[in-house]
């Protein structure tokens, strides 16, 4: 048994690449990935060639932005969060879907770091500005995402967030989040949540029929199937509040929409607070969907009411489920998307019938923090549906889908990341990327992404008119080259 | 200005990258932190151009770069880029990362501009300013790195009727686009010819080369820019027209075409004066011709309309948009906010400008980037009437705890989309009108 990944007595979060042996770079078949992965033996590759990724910092601001009474401060230039207005938008649109009636406005904040600061420290700053912060937004909780510029000049964040926690007396919880330390982004979300389990959290002291759901700010297809069980759902993190997170020990076991997003917060529940984590990967396809159920009756001690909406389902949703297979056969896929929704992503157009050409996955982890196999998204889906060719471990490297579309002119490209589907439109490849990622989850998920696949695919006119006008930056010898020519190094 | 900052609504230096995005086929490549580009890529949305966003080139600083340095990562970013995109331009932009740890990065770019590369290179630590300032420090680096290597095909001052504009900050004006074309329109309707320098409209990397053949410049801009044109004055000897604000409107449209044709003479450029104040007639009576039809709508409509606003954006958006809004539509401007940082030396002028308004009545203004402030300032407010707030996204939000109508019209926002409509001219300035009415006409239902 391999120690604990979670370690809740430091301030920073373990990486991704060292807690988990995470790598953003492969090429081969998925299955030698899955092997690879569990036998240990996982070597990342590198790119001599690279564009624009992504970073920790944007992540931890999408685990605490979005709860309800939290002030969230960037400690750095203003540049590293200008895009969280985003999050305000999210916040005020999808608020009803959490039963928010009167979404608040998001309290968001930059120190505002100057050159100067780099040269005398920005400790002084930030506390004047959480003192500022705390005068002006009157938040429950306070979190501090930290930068590059902030890490790298050294500023003391820990000691300032502790020293204040004192004085305002309101939790006020350091984010160790500079973007230069991983290259796998989510490393964000685990930084986020290391923040809320080891500041926020506190145990339990009763339980309730509640269970923890890590997510975003999908659809409450949660609550249509606890309620049959008789819990309700406790959506964390987005729309929570400090007092919901603080309780979340009550709660009577932990799912997760995505293991890759849910995982470090999932297993500090289990391992430091005592709520058992639900490991099988999310409810995607029929053999996972049922699997994760099974899981789930056995955590709750409910395994005949499974049994029983299981086969409900199957009655209700197989012979729409079979159309939609008659229709899809044969139809071809590429996806691109984070792990492990990708890796569901995967699973649910084989269930419909469908073949994956390939796919660019954004980053693997071998194991998540939960370390048990059943977590293994990829594995499961190698095993239900059978292999996947030409399976690229790849982050975000526009350059590289860019070269694989142009070969392989897939039927339709799935996408769940903003950006990517441009370049299948490009090619005049039907695209869709579905940004609620309950949507195609159980049974009534294959209907839906079912109908939403024949749809896109009978819909083209719009990327078949692109195609013929599309602007292509890309060299045409570039066109020409092996997709995988600039990723150096490891061994497979 | 250097305190916190709620709600920004500018990026930090780097985010002068979309500087070099609006340039058509350039690209800038970013020596800097993984995250940088998304970031930027998020505040501006839909600013991809030709290959700015998810396309451009990074080096992705890692810990490795962080302690070794990141010489070595770029050089070999900046050799594949060449294989990989096929572009006119390169400009490599700096992250914090790479400039705290002190990269040479101009010995690395300069191994390829040995090689005959079209490649420059600009510090944009995050830290070391913002957007508005660091975009003349991008141009003036095109300027002196790729531009000047063109001079003896492009003789200083050669063409007597050609200008260099410098107005809207691609990306940073939502509407530049349009407003680049605008301007670009008016002037040669007087008889100018016109390097706009960014979009679709523009000539490319071949028009930057023309820069020094320009008779004289054009600055439209209360501050930012103004390095620019202070630059290519001493570097080419070209003397520059300084319109402070917006010219939003046929008021302000017409000081400022007026305005060009002095400096023109001036220059001794051979203008056809008379052509030139014929073009401006035919623009006014167009306009008038609108703004008559709409008296009776804004004089009669019984069912309510603004009679104030409070303006958030860039001094020349604020100055530009109160003096149009208060003489041809009427709506009264109140507390204004001015949230581009603007260097202390200019806010003197900027609110003489803005004094200059009315002289009956007191334009109230606060110069800071802390727009949280701004809001709370605006929460505390209380003028009788149906209010307007004009501002970005964030102000969407308080304009319904006002109940106040909202016109989102700078950055960032989330809840327009800006493709190439211009708020400057005299179309402007219908567009304007039409934008704040519609928005006011939509609440009734």
């Amino acid at each position: 048994m391999a120690t604990s990944t979670i370690n809740l007595n430091t301030p920073e979060v373990s990486v991704r690449e060292i807690r988990l042996g995470s790598i953003t770079g492969f090429h081969g078949n998925a299955s030698e990935l899955v092997d690879c992965s569990q036998c240990g033996k996982l070597k990342d590759k590198k790119r001599s060639f690279s564009q624009c990724l992504g970073c920790s910092t944007a992540q931890a601001a999408c685990v605490t932005c979005l709860i309800q009474d939290a002030a969230v401060i960037s400690h750095g230039p203003v540049g590293c969060s200008t895009c969280l207005h985003e999050f305000a938008f999210t916040y005020r649109v999808n608020a009803d879907l959490r039963g928010v009636n009167n979404p608040t406005q998001r309290k968001v904040y930059s120190t505002n770091l100057q050159e100067k600061d780099t040269i005398y420290g920005g400790a002084v700053k930030l506390e004047n500005t959480i003192r500022e912060v705390y005068k002006r937004a009157n938040p429950n909780v306070i979190f501090v995402l930290t930068t590059c510029a902030a890490g790298i000049i050294g500023d003391d964040v820990e000691s300032v967030t502790n020293r204040l926690e004192k004085e305002l007396n309101i939790p006020i919880v350091a984010i160790f989040c500079e973007g230069f330390r991983s290259k796998i982004w989510t490393t964000g979300f685990d930084a986020g949540y290391h923040g809320i389990a080891r500041k926020l959290i506190k145990p339990a002291e009763k339980k309730r029929n509640v269970i923890n759901v890590v997510n975003f700010w999908g659809s409450d297809i949660f609550n249509e199937w606890f309620r049959r069980f008789g819990y309700e759902a406790n959506y964390l993190t987005p729309y929570s509040t400090l007092e919901s997170l603080q309780h979340s020990s009550e709660a009577v076991c932990t799912v997760q929409a995505c293991a890759t997003l849910g995982s470090y917060l999932a297993s500090s529940l289990d391992q430091v607070y005592g709520v058992p984590e639900l490991k099988n990967s999310p409810p995607y396809g029929i053999a996972q969907t049922d699997r994760w159920f099974r899981e789930l009756g056995q955590l709750l001690h409910k395994e005949e009411e499974v049994e029983e909406f299981l086969k409900e389902q199957k009655e209700k949703y197989l012979p729409k489920i079979e159309e939609l297979r008659e229709k899809l056969k044969g139809k071809t896929a590429y996806v691109t998307a984070g792990a492990s929704h990708g890796h569901s992503l995967l699973a649910l157009l084989h269930e419909l019938g469908m073949t994956a050409t390939g796919a660019a996955i954004f980053h693997h982890d071998p194991i998540y923090d939960s370390n048990s196999s059943d977590a293994d998204t990829l594995a499961h889906t190698v095993h239900d549906y059978g292999d996947i060719k030409n399976y690229t471990v790849c982050n975000k490297q526009e350059f590289e889908l860019v070269n694989v579309l142009n070969r392989t002119r897939p039927d339709i490209l799935f996408a769940r990341h903003g950006g990517m589907t441009l370049w299948g439109a490009k090619f005049g490849i039907p695209s869709l990327l579905i940004g609620d990622e309950h949507f195609g989850m159980g049974y009534e998920g294959l209907v839906n992404y079912g109908e939403q696949i024949l749809a896109t695919l009978e819909n083209d006119e719009f990327v078949k008119n692109l195609e013929k006008h599309a602007i292509n930056p890309y060299t045409k010898w570039w066109l020409e080259q092996e997709p995988y020519t600039f990723l150096k190094g490891g061994k497979k | 200005m250097s305190g916190l900052i709620e709600q920004e609504r500018y990026a930090c230096a780097i985010g002068a990258l979309q500087t070099v995005v609006a340039i058509p086929r350039a690209t800038p490549i970013l020596h800097s932190g993984p995250g940088c580009g998304t970031m930027i890529a998020g505040f501006f949305e839909r600013s991809t151009g030709y290959a700015g966003g998810n396309t451009s080139p990074c080096t992705n600083f890692s810990e490795t770069e962080v302690v070794f340095g990141g010489a070595n990562r770029l050089r070999s970013i900046i050799e594949n880029t060449y294989k990989v995109l096929d572009t006119d331009l390169q400009v490599v932009v700096t992250g914090c990362t790479a400039d705290i740890v002190g990269d040479d990065v101009a010995s690395v770019t300069d191994e390829f501009l040995d090689e005959g590369k079209p490649i420059v290179h600009v510090e944009t630590a995050g830290f070391k300013s913002n957007n508005f300032v660091s975009h003349s420090n991008v141009v003036n680096a095109i300027i002196d790195q790729y531009v000047d290597k063109y001079i003896e095909e492009n003789p200083v001052r050669s063409e007597k009727k050609l200008v260099n504009l410098f107005a809207s900050i691609p990306y940073q004006d939502p509407f530049w686009k349009g407003n680049l074309v605008e301007y670009k329109r008016l002037l040669e309707g007087l008889g100018l010819e016109v390097n706009i320098l960014f979009g679709p409209f523009s000539g490319g990397v071949s028009e930057w080369q023309t820069i020094p053949r320009a008779n004289f410049n054009i600055l439209v801009s209360p501050w930012y820019g103004e390095k620019i044109t202070k630059h290519l004055e001493k570097k080419y000897g070209q003397p520059y027209y300084h319109f402070r604000y917006l010219p939003i409107g046929a008021n302000e449209t017409t000081r400022f075409l007026k305005g060009v044709i002095d400096f023109a003479k001036e220059q001794g450029v051979p203008l056809d004066e008379e052509k030139a104040l014929k073009f401006i007639e035919r623009e006014e009576h167009a306009y008038y011709e609108e703004i008559d039809n709409l008296a009776t709508f804004l004089l009669e409509f019984r069912y309510g309309l603004p009679n104030h606003v409070h303006i958030l954006h860039d001094a020349g958006y604020v100055v530009g948009l109160s003096k149009f809004l208060l003489h041809e539509t009427g709506i009264v401007p109140k507390e204004q906010f001015i949230v581009d940082n603007t260097p202390k030396e200019y806010i003197e002028q900027i609110s003489a400008d803005l004094k200059s308004t009315s002289d009956k009545r007191e334009i109230p203004v606060y110069f800071d980037p802390d727009a949280g402030k701004a809001q709370d300032i605006i929460r505390k407010t209380n003028h009788s009437g149906r209010g307007l707030i004009i501002g970005s996204g964030w102000d969407k939000e308080l304009a319904k705890e006002k109940n106040y109508d909202f016109l989102s019209a700078s950055l960032p926002t989330p809840y327009r989309l800006v493709l190439t409509t211009n708020y400057i001219g005299y179309t402007g300035g219908l567009r304007v009108i039409e934008d704040i009415y519609d928005t006011v006409l939509y609440t009734y239902k």
